[in-house]
C-alpha cells in the first residue's frame, strides 16, 4: 500500500486535480453514456407501444389467434 | 436447406433478445474488472520515480485511448461488412459503436490535457500523437453526422462506411507517431517487440483498466445496438411481438 492516511491518497501526491479529474471525467461519463441510452430506450419504446395502440395491426399470430376464437365461439 | 448457424443471428429477430442476455454479462464484467483494476491501480501499485503519484492517470487514459483507436477498426470493420454483403445488423452496429468511440477519444484527449499539463507544462500541444487523435475524434463526429443527415438509412450506410473505411488510415498513424515522428508525448508504455517499461503491478491495473473499458464498450454498443434495431425495424413483425 503506497498510502499512510487517507488524505495522503486523496491529495496524489499534488497531482490530486489532475488524477481525480482524469477518473472522474471516465466515471461521469460511463455513468452519463448507460443513463441516457436508458431513457432513448424508454423513449422510444413508448413510441412504439403508442403508435401500436392507435393503430393495431394484426400480425399473423394475432390473426390466427382471433380464427381460432371465432372457430371455438 | 438449413442456413449456417453462424449467421442465425445476423437476423435482426434472433440477434435482439441474443443481446439482451449478453448485454448484462459484459455490464458486470466490466465494473469487477475496474473495481478490480482500480483497486490494484490506486492501492498496491507503487509511486512512480519520475512523475510520482501523477502517473496514476495512466489508468484511466491508456484504456480510453486503446478504445478510442480500436473501437474505430471495429466500427470500419463492420461498415464494410454491411458495404460489401448488404447485412443491415453489420450496419447498425456500425452506428451504435460510433458515439461510445466518438466519447473514448475524448476521454483520451481529456486526460491526456490533464497529465500533459503537470508533466510538459501545457495542456495541449499540436504535435502527432495529440493531432492525430484529435483526427480520430472528428472522423467519428463525421461518419455520425453524415449518417444523421441522410433520410434514407441505407444510403446513410453506405455513405457512412465509405467514410468510415478511409478513416482507418489514421489508426496506424495515431499508434506509431511516437515513433515516426519528435513528439512530447512518451513512447508506447507496451509494445509487442520488447518487455513492459513499466512496473508489474501498473501494468496489470492497466490491463485489468483496459479489458474493464473493453467490456463496458461491448455492454453499451449492444444496449444501443439494440435501441437502433427498435427503431429501425419498427415495422417489422419481430418488433410488434417484442413489445407486447
Amino acid at each position: 500500500m503506497p498510502w499512510h492516511s487517507a488524505a495522503e491518497f486523496l491529495a496524489m501526491g499534488g497531482y490530486a486535480g489532475y488524477v481525480w479529474g482524469s477518473v472522474g471525467a471516465c466515471a461521469l461519463a460511463m455513468t452519463l453514456e448507460p443513463w441516457l441510452l436508458h431513457r432513448r430506450r424508454r423513449r422510444v419504446l413508448r413510441e412504439l407501444r403508442r403508435l401500436r395502440a392507435a393503430a393495431p395491426v394484426q400480425t399473423s399470430v394475432s390473426r390466427r389467434i382471433t380464427a381460432r376464437r371465432r372457430q371455438t365461439a | 436447406m438449413k442456413p449456417l448457424h453462424a449467421f442465425r443471428y445476423a437476423a435482426p429477430a434472433n440477434f435482439y433478445p441474443l443481446a439482451g442476455r449478453l448485454q448484462p454479462v459484459f455490464a458486470a464484467l466490466a465494473l469487477g474488472l475496474a473495481i478490480a483494476g482500480l483497486g490494484l491501480g490506486f492501492g498496491v501499485a507503487p509511486t512512480d520515480a519520475q512523475q510520482g503519484e501523477g502517473y496514476r492517470i495512466i489508468f484511466v487514459h491508456v484504456p480510453a485511448s486503446w478504445m478510442a483507436m480500436f473501437l474505430y477498426c471495429v466500427m470500419a470493420f463492420w461498415a464494410a461488412v454491411g458495404l460489401a454483403f448488404r447485412i443491415r445488423l453489420a450496419a447498425m452496429t456500425a452506428s451504435a459503436i460510433a458515439p461510445t468511440g466518438a466519447l473514448f477519444a475524448l476521454l483520451s484527449l481529456f486526460t491526456g490535457a490533464l497529465w500533459g499539463k503537470p508533466m510538459w507544462g501545457t495542456w495541449w500541444v499540436w504535435d502527432a500523437r495529440l493531432t492525430s487523435t484529435l483526427v480520430l475524434l472528428f472522423l467519428y463526429l463525421g461518419f455520425i453526422a453524415l449518417k444523421a443527415a441522410i433520410d434514407d438509412p441505407r444510403r446513410a450506410d453506405k455513405a457512412g462506411a465509405i467514410v468510415a473505411i478511409v478513416g482507418v488510415v489514421n489508426v496506424p498513424i495515431i499508434y506509431f507517431s511516437v515513433r515516426w515522428w519528435n513528439t512530447l508525448h512518451q513512447g508506447a508504455t507496451i509494445a509487442f517487440t520488447k518487455s513492459a517499461s513499466i512496473a508489474p503491478t501498473m501494468l496489470w491495473a492497466m490491463l485489468l483498466m483496459a479489458l474493464a473499458f473493453w467490456m463496458y464498450a461491448i455492454a453499451v454498443v449492444l444496449a444501443r445496438l439494440r435501441v437502433i434495431l427498435l427503431e429501425r425495424e419498427s415495422h417489422t413483425e419481430w418488433v410488434k411481438h417484442a413489445l407486447a
